[in-house]
This record gives C-alpha cells, structure tokens and sequence, in this order.
C-alpha cells in the first residue's frame, strides 16, 4: 500500500496541455454549437430535411447563458464553432501522437484483463457508489470506468463529432463524399452531431462531479503541474 | 462534513458561474479587433484546408429522382415584387436581360431564350442551407464557365459577382464567387427547377447553382454577371450582401 499523501507525477505535459485546450475548445463548440442550433432547431435522417419533412426531434430553444453569442448572431456563432473546430481536431490529433510517442495511451489507457471482466466492473461501480476511485495499491492508475469513459471520449465520441461536423459542409462532401456513406446522409449526419455533442456533455458533467467528489484542488494541481498525493 | 458539503456546493456554483463567464467572456473577446480577426481567420484556414483536400473539378454528390424532397422550401426574397421585376414577370421574363460584363472582352447582353438555348447541364443536389437543413432538388442550366468563356472573359478577373433583382434595404442582393467555383463543371445558371422552368419563390427567371457552397451563396433573380480582379468597392467590400451585412464567411464550403 502507498502511504496517502505521496507524491505521484502523474499527468505528462502533453496530457495536460491537451486537457486544458480541449477543454475551452469543448465549452466554445458546446455554446456555439447551441447557438446554431437555435437557427434550425430540428433533427431529421437521411439527405435532405426541412422544414416541411418529418422531424424525428424538436429541440427547445437554447437560451442566452448558455449560447455564445449570448444574442442569437448565426454567423457569429458559427466563426466561433468553425474556429475552435480546428482547434479541438487538430489538438486531438496532436495529443494522439504524443501519447503514442511518450507511451500514455499503452501505459494508462490500454484495457487489461480487469477492465474487461464483468464482475470486476462491477465491484468498480460499487467503489464508485461510495466514492472509492483510487486503487490502494496501485493509487496513481486510472479505474477501469474511468478507464472506459477517457477511451470512449477520446477514441469515439471526438472522432465521431470531427467526422460528422465534416459531414455537414458541402466541400468536405466533394472533397469526400464517403463521410456521407457512412452516416446515412448529411441531415443524418447532423442528428449524429448533436446526440453526440450531447453524450460529451454528460461526460463533462460526470467528469467535473467527479474532479470535486475525488478532491478539487489535488485533482486541479495534478492537471497543472502533473503532480498528484496519494488521498487518504 | 456540512462544512465540506457547503464547499462543494460553492464549488458547483463556483463551476457553472465560470462557465457562464468564460460564454460572457467570448462576447467581449469578439469586440477586440485583433482576437476578431483571429477568429475570422478560421475561414480561410477551412478555405485553404478544403481546397487543399479536393480536387478543383470534386463533384458534389448528385441523387436519383427517388431521393428529391417532396417539398422543396423558398427562402430569402420570395418575390422581388419592383415594377421592373413585376412587369418582367407579367410577360414570362421576355423583358429580362442578363449583363454579363465586367473583365470581358465581348459583353454579352442575354435575353431568356438564348439562354435556354446554351447547351445545359441538368443535376439532381443537395441544397444546405447555412441554418442547417437540405433540400433535394433538380436545376437544369448552361455551365457558369460557358458564358463567361463566351463573353471572353479576362485572365485579370479572379472573381465573378452577381447582381440580383431582389432589393434588401433598397440596395440589391449581391453575391460572388472566385473563378475555381465559376468554372466548376456543377456550377449553372439555372433556368428550370425540378423539370419545370424556375419559379418566382426558387428565384425566376434564372438563378446562380454552385454546389460546393451553402444556400445564400446560390444568387437568385441574376440580372449581371459581372467580372473583376478583386472584391473592392462592391458593396462594403466583402463579397455579398449577407457577408457586408452580419459576417457570414465569404467561403461558404464550411
């Protein structure tokens, strides 16, 4: 057992960076993609959708506190959104390849035989259930719901949100018409988006009830300088 | 522990009160001229990234007749409604001249019938409107690069504007386009929507069709084609009326 109060270094620069400029990209893209919701509030499948079509959902109007512009402004919320697009597909693209270079994705995300058991994830649910997170013996490893939840962020849900946000422009359906092909269509493309947009931002909210439950200043620290103690 | 409890919350409204700040904190950003251009930049990388990825003739998907939406919405000017525009209307657009000058060496001077008469290109593509939602629809015209090619158009002329019939404020809508879209071999001048000839709502007699683009790039009601070297002195100089207007992107393949 690893005395509590130990110091671990625990979160690489890389890491770090990433998570920070990931962060602000993600809240950016959630407030201006709400933004642009509010222009055309319904979500259909297949090709085409309008107004005069079957909408499988209606959204509500977003309001002003959670847009940004925080007055309805399309173009401005779409320079917002296009923007920090390139950032969050170009940042995950760069902490891609550090992770695969200084071994974080092989160290601290590849799944082990625990992770994949059954009654083992069951007994990390109920840790969780009383805010147990951290393995006594090995403190500085991430469980495997946590585990499971990093890798389904970073190897689905961003990928998934990059790749029908570039379903939606009409150049990048030239450029590649197959993004089309695999999501049934642009208007199916678009509901991908925005049920997508919405599982990241149960993740966020997860994440940062988490972050307080686990200790908010150790876990901010660790996601500053990299340095994290071992809780009691 | 009711102490911890207390923290937490603070923390919770802490959280959600800087979020609220950071969203606060981007309408003040937009209003600093040099973070503005930044964030206006992402255009041009997009622009510069797309044509990078695409082949200059990529096409944009075309559908089968069983894929068209039934109903196919109007949206912008759904009749210009001038008396210029009226009387040409009255008279199935026998009045209506296309201009095409500008950087040409031959002006032309269109009537309706000798541009149904140009060889056409007919598709069946996908309309996105900048607002989010597609429409499915047939557009039978001449290549844009047909007309321009007849009038002679000038190797100095790097983009194409068009003037509308339509007013927004007393001034007439305007669009433009650079010469990698005008001679795509998708873009035309669209006489006939759906197999019939083009309706008043859709943006009779003739609207422009450049597929690579969003919804209000697609001029209606074109009475000029004009050809010029840069986009100065048009408008306020950003290439058309919605991009003088509120900043929409000049480049509209996003």
């Amino acid at each position: 057992m690893v005395p509590p109060g130990t110091p671990l270094y625990r979160h690489r620069l890389a890491t770090r960076l990433w998570h920070w400029i990931n962060a602000l990209a993600v809240v950016i893209l959630f407030g201006s993609g709400l933004g642009i919701s509010n222009a055309h509030p319904r979500l259909y499948w297949g090709s085409y959708g309008a107004n005069f079509d079957h909408a499988w959902a209606e959204l509500p109007h977003f309001p002003g506190w959670l847009t940004i512009p925080a007055s309805y402004n399309l173009a401005i919320s779409r320079r917002w959104h296009l923007f920090f697009a390139l950032v969050l597909a170009f940042g995950l693209l760069a902490y891609m390849v550090a992770s695969l270079v200084n071994r974080h994705f092989s160290r601290d995300l590849a799944l082990t035989a625990k992770d994949v058991s059954p009654a083992h994830l069951a007994e990390d649910v109920r840790d969780h259930a009383e805010f147990r997170f951290h393995d006594a013996d090995d403190p500085g490893r991430y469980n495997s719901l946590q585990k499971w939840s990093y890798l389904l962020v970073i190897f689905v849900a961003l990928p998934l949100m990059i790749a029908t946000g570039l379903a939606l422009s009409p150049g990048m359906d030239a450029a590649w018409p197959w993004l089309l092909e695999v999501f049934g269509g642009r208007q199916s493309a678009r509901s991908v988006h925005f049920a997508t947009s919405a599982l990241i931002g149960g993740f966020s909210v997860i994440h940062l009830a988490l972050v307080i439950l686990a200790g908010v200043s150790n876990e901010l620290r660790s996601m500053i300088t990299g340095w994290w103690k071992v809780p009691a | 522990m009711s102490a911890a409890i207390l923290t937490r919350r603070a923390l919770v409204a802490g959280g959600i009160a800087g979020a609220g700040g950071l969203l606060a904190g981007c309408d003040r950003v937009v209003q600093i001229p040099a973070a503005r251009k930044i964030l206006f930049a992402g255009e041009d990388m997009h622009k510069g990234l797309q044509r990078a990825l695409m082949n200059r003739g990529a096409l944009a998907p075309e559908y089968s007749r069983a894929e068209m939406s039934p109903i196919f919405r109007s949206n912008g000017t759904s009749n210009p409604n001038t008396p210029l525009y009226n009387e040409w209307a009255a008279n199935r657009f026998a009045g209506w001249r296309l201009a095409v000058n500008g950087l040409v060496d031959r002006p032309l001077s269109l009537n309706l019938a000798q541009l149904r008469s140009m060889p056409a290109r007919t598709q069946i593509t996908r309309h996105d409107c900048v607002e989010g939602w597609s429409a499915i629809g047939q557009w039978t015209g001449p290549l844009l690069g047909t007309v321009l090619k007849a009038a002679a158009m000038r190797r100095s002329a790097r983009y194409v504007v068009f003037t509308c019939a339509d007013l927004f404020g007393g001034q007439p809508y305007y669009e433009s386009i650079d010469a990698v879209d005008a001679f795509h071999p998708q873009t035309i001048l669209a006489w006939a929507m759906n197999g019939a000839a083009l309706d008043v709502p859709h943006g009779a007699p003739v609207r422009l069709r450049i597929e690579r683009q969003l919804g209000y790039k697609q001029a209606k009601y074109i009475t000029a084609i004009t050809a010029v070297a840069n986009l100065d002195g048009i408008g306020r100089g950003k290439g058309g009326y919605w991009e003088d207007n509120v900043d929409y992107d000049w480049y509209a393949g996003i």
